[in-house]
């Protein structure tokens, strides 16, 4: 069925300027700061928002990259995932205020996991949550802090992220997928 | 992936696969907090109807890591030892509601029994059977091969052109068995060094050299690991050689044969040493030992297998 693009390049690099902008003015600079992307669009989220940072405010930024497979709540309901690396930075978690950045926010689920498996590395000052996209249809009590793009979608929509470090463009489409899975 | 009885018949992307697993296990392992919530909830039963220590704290580490149940069953002191069948210890496993059995047992062949005989819905971990195979030790040999050879970029590579010399008794040995059948899945190039009593009958037809001559094999070999298998004196119920003396003079790894390995070669042994038989002490402690390094490996692998097995949904076939 049809596939029809939400945002393009341009957009994504606009809303991901406004996010990096609203993070630095609610932190009030960078010191204490953290990114954790979520693996695999998240971590390059995350890392494009820190270059972002450090294009305007003159000073880097820590990335790392939390893979929450292994913290996930429906492992026994699904065949079982591969984990994939986990990144953190060497000065750790611990009173930093963490950004965690992900491409879809859905069900919420993935954040849950992502934040008990943060909660293992250290204890932060402070989690803050970025999306590229909120799609509504939570089944848990998470909202993110800096939002891309609000996107009302139905449940069995098919979301999709593309971005040019691993899909060639940068490009959000939504489709009528018959598997709904962000 | 439902049970995991030998490395004969793992293909080559299931034990990357599971090599790369253990890989992000042993990186959650540097961690303050070490344990991961993945089995939680699940019960991990040792079933250990022989001496082992070393395999079981490894096991049982791994397990109690990803927060399982764990209950050890070892057969000294157990019903076992008043004449339970190996099908009455598993239904009654079944019974107390195990989701995982790690098994150890004297008879080749054990756990493909209790794997395959519709005893137990539990997953079944082969850790060692009689002189047939034992897999998890195989697959952290590997790993330690692969870290020691490749490190932080070992992720996803196999062992293609390593050239790997296992001496001693293999006829006894399932260590050396898995090993065989892994590294050659993984592209290694495998040798045997023992006396002609200690290969295994129909090992020529195996894809493997056979030496008799421990120098010859070093020097023709130019082995990148030198594996060292234990003298199981509890298995040698004949004269399989005159003496340890003499043994130690032909096969042991002594500190003459040491100075003629390659500068990058690794000496491995699964332990536990005989220290002046099998390897000398020197060789043992030197930086191109990886025996502890093993025994931390183990813990990771350990872990990546029950994760595999035991934390996805259960019921797809093999």
């Amino acid at each position: 069925m049809g596939t029809r693009t939400v945002l393009d390049g341009a957009e994504i690099s606009r809303a991901l300027t406004r996010i990096s902008h609203e993070i630095i003015e609610a932190n009030k600079g960078v010191d204490g700061l953290v990114l954790v992307g979520i693996p695999t669009r998240g971590t390059l989220l995350a890392r494009r928002i820190a270059e972002i940072i450090s294009r305007i405010e003159g000073a880097r930024v820590p990335v790392g990259s939390l893979d929450v497979t292994m913290y996930r709540d429906d492992l026994a309901q699904q065949p079982t995932r591969t984990p994939r690396p986990t990144e953190m930075p060497v000065a750790g978690v611990d009173d930093a205020v963490v950004v965690l950045v992900d491409d879809v926010l859905f069900s919420g689920r993935t954040v849950r996991a992502a934040l008990d498996a943060l909660g293992d590395h250290g204890r932060p000052r402070a989690v803050r949550l970025a999306a590229l996209i909120d799609r509504g249809h939570r089944e848990l009590p998470i909202r993110a802090d800096y939002i891309g793009k609000n996107l009302p979608s139905a449940k069995q929509e098919r979301i999709s992220v593309r971005l040019s470090e691993i899909d060639g463009e940068d490009a959000v489409t939504i489709g009528s997928g018959d598997e709904a899975r962000s | 992936m439902r049970h995991l009885l030998d490395t004969r018949t793992l293909e080559r992307e299931r034990a990357i696969l599971i090599l790369d697993t253990a890989e992000e296990m042993a990186a959650t392992q540097q961690r303050d907090v070490k344990k991961l919530p993945v089995l939680r909830g699940k019960t991990v039963v040792n079933l250990f109807y022989e001496d082992s220590t070393r395999t079981r704290i490894s096991f049982e580490a791994a397990a109690k890591r990803l927060s399982a149940d764990v209950i050890t069953f070892s057969a000294k002191g157990s019903s076992v030892s008043k004449g339970e069948s190996l099908k009455d210890t598993a239904q009654t496993l079944q019974a107390i509601g195990a989701d995982g059995v790690v098994i150890r047992h004297p008879a080749s062949g054990a756990p493909e029994r209790l794997a395959r005989s519709g005893w137990i819905d539990a997953g079944v971990l082969n850790a060692g059977d009689g002189t047939h195979e034992h897999p998890t030790q195989a697959l952290l040999d590997a790993f330690t091969m692969r870290r020691r050879l490749f490190g932080d970029t070992s992720r996803g590579r196999d062992l293609d052109g390593v050239s790997v010399v296992i001496v001693g008794d293999i006829s006894h040995s399932r260590v050396a068995r898995s090993n065989l059948w892994l590294l050659h899945a993984l592209g290694a190039n495998v040798s045997f060094v023992a006396p002609e009593t200690l290969v295994p009958y129909g090992a020529r037809e195996w894809p493997v050299q056979i030496h008799h001559s421990l120098d010859e094999a070093i020097r023709v070999e130019q082995p990148d690991v030198v594996m060292m298998l234990r003298i199981q004196s509890e298995r040698m119920h004949a004269a399989f050689f005159p003496n340890e003396r003499e043994y130690a003079r032909h096969w042991g790894l002594d500190d003459a044969r040491l100075g003629r390995l390659t500068e990058e070669a690794i000496i491995m042994h699964p332990g536990p040493m005989n220290r002046g038989l099998e390897i000398s002490s020197r060789a043992a402690d030197s930086e191109r030992s990886t025996v502890l390094e093993q025994v931390a490996n183990g813990v990771s692998v350990r872990m990546a297998a029950l994760y595999l097995l035991l934390s996805g949904e259960r019921g797809e076939s093999a």
